[in-house]
């Protein structure tokens, strides 16, 4: 069965007729080919599919596209402007924060939202804002420290 | 995981609701924030034939205070809850509980009202509510009713909540010393157990005090034997030893392989000690 959304993503505007039971992340990777938002765990647990719906981080995981009708979605892909990088992404390479880098796009989003609230939170505030991310190479160290960096930088 | 095939509506108003809810049938449900339905959908647990999207009703959304009762629409996402300064001011435990739902991504979409309704019985609202005694308000096509949370929980994700049903707000009164203090799952971060409390205490004494728990049997329940015992206490050491061992009554602790029975049994001693240690604080 399908539906009509119209949704903005990074500043564009989109107008799409699709499946209802499309997941919003499925629609954002095949349907958008907006592939820097990933798929982990698939049962919101890992936060490697966070983007932000509305200004606040969300999985696109546990989401249906159609849920997203009349939405601003901003993914990985639009944090960069007019070719900077964002502060976390700057962070994330000075500091080491990746090594296969699979969850650094969710890591990211999450850590945004969470500047965007606090623009100076202490170690615990990141540890504890990053709860619902999963990295499995790091030890989540490098990852602290890349928030810290963009937090010191803003 | 892809979930079966459904029809999407949305409903603007919460008679067209009830309306596209008549005509769906027994095959319809409403859905707002999804963080409960939309995992069960995929695992086709769930299999609605028609999702009707509650989420852009007006009026349920927001946080007041009157007459000594908070008032939490049913669309108030469990991020507003926690950083709600009415609630964070008038009832700390409630605040503290929807704070540790899940993480912050679910937080930002997660409503009180989804959470109450879908009854998960690792979810934490239900033993907060209990404890800091709050009712449940319903609406449906054939008018309002409201009941009290300690009845509202009867089973394995199930309610006294009728098909038709929508949690339009949760009302809690006014409760300073409240807390909740949880064992969160390291994965899921549901709650293996989660034990709210609201505290009444005058000079040194517990003139009253109640007790849910949430995480460790079936549903969420209240537990009175404890509250008997602290009841016009001290708080002394050994009468909340004796509490704590009693938390667990004589109800039967889920066993899987997250925690077994015994574990938990230990665990609802554990957090109730840690919910009247930080409660007799507020106080």
């Amino acid at each position: 069965m399908s539906f009509t959304i119209n949704l903005t993503v990074n500043g564009v505007n989109y107008n799409d007729v699709i499946d209802t039971r499309v997941l919003l992340v499925d629609y954002l990777r095949e349907k958008l080919e907006l592939t820097g938002t990933h798929v982990g765990c698939d049962t919101s647990s890992c936060g490697s599919c966070t983007i932000h719906l509305d200004g606040k981080a969300m999985k696109s995981c546990t989401m249906f596209a159609v849920q997203a009708d009349g939405a601003d979605i901003t993914t990985i892909e639009g944090m960069c402007q007019n070719g900077e990088l964002h502060p976390l992404q700057e962070g994330f390479k000075e500091e080491h924060g990746l090594q296969c880098g699979f969850c650094t796009p969710g890591m990211i989003m999450t850590a945004a939202d969470l500047l965007k609230n606090n623009s100076k939170p202490s170690e615990e505030e990141i540890r504890c804002g990053l709860d619902g991310n999963f990295c499995r190479c790091t030890g989540y160290q490098n990852i602290v420290k890349a928030v810290q960096y963009a937090a010191d930088k803003s | 995981m892809i979930a079966y095939k459904f029809d999407y509506k949305v409903a603007n108003s919460i008679e067209e609701a009830f309306s596209m809810l008549s005509s769906a049938g027994d095959a319809g449900s409403f859905i707002s924030g999804g963080h409960s339905l939309v995992p069960a959908m995929k695992l086709r647990l769930a299999e609605p034939e028609t999702l009707i999207d509650i989420s852009k009703i007006p009026g349920m959304s927001g946080v007041a205070i009157e007459d000594g009762f908070i008032t939490i629409g049913g669309l108030v996402t469990h991020a507003e809850v926690a950083s709600s300064y009415i609630i964070k001011e008038s009832c700390p435990g409630l605040a503290e509980c929807a704070g540790v739902i899940g993480d912050a991504q679910v937080r930002n979409k997660g409503t009180i009202g989804g959470n109450v309704a879908h009854a998960d019985p690792g979810s934490d609202y239900p033993g907060a509510l209990i404890a800091f005694g709050a009712t449940i308000c319903l609406s449906s096509s054939e008018g309002s009713r409201e009941i009290a949370a300690e009845n509202f929980f009867t089973g394995l994700f199930d309610t006294a909540k009728e098909q038709g049903e929508i949690v339009t707000a949760v009302k809690v009164p006014v409760a300073s010393s409240s807390a909740y203090a949880k064992f969160p799952n390291p994965a899921s971060r549901y709650a293996v157990v989660g034990v709210g409390v609201a505290l009444n205490m005058e000079n040194s004494t517990c003139q009253s005090i109640i007790i849910g728990v949430t995480g460790a049997a079936d549903h969420a329940y209240r537990a009175k034997e404890s509250e008997s015992i602290l009841n016009g206490s001290e708080l002394e050491e050994n009468n909340i030893e004796k509490a704590a061992s009693a938390v667990s009554e004589s109800k039967e602790m889920m066993n899987d392989l997250v925690a077994s029975a015994d574990y938990r049994t230990h665990l609802c001693g554990v957090m109730l000690k840690r919910a009247i240690a930080k409660a007799k604080y507020r106080s």
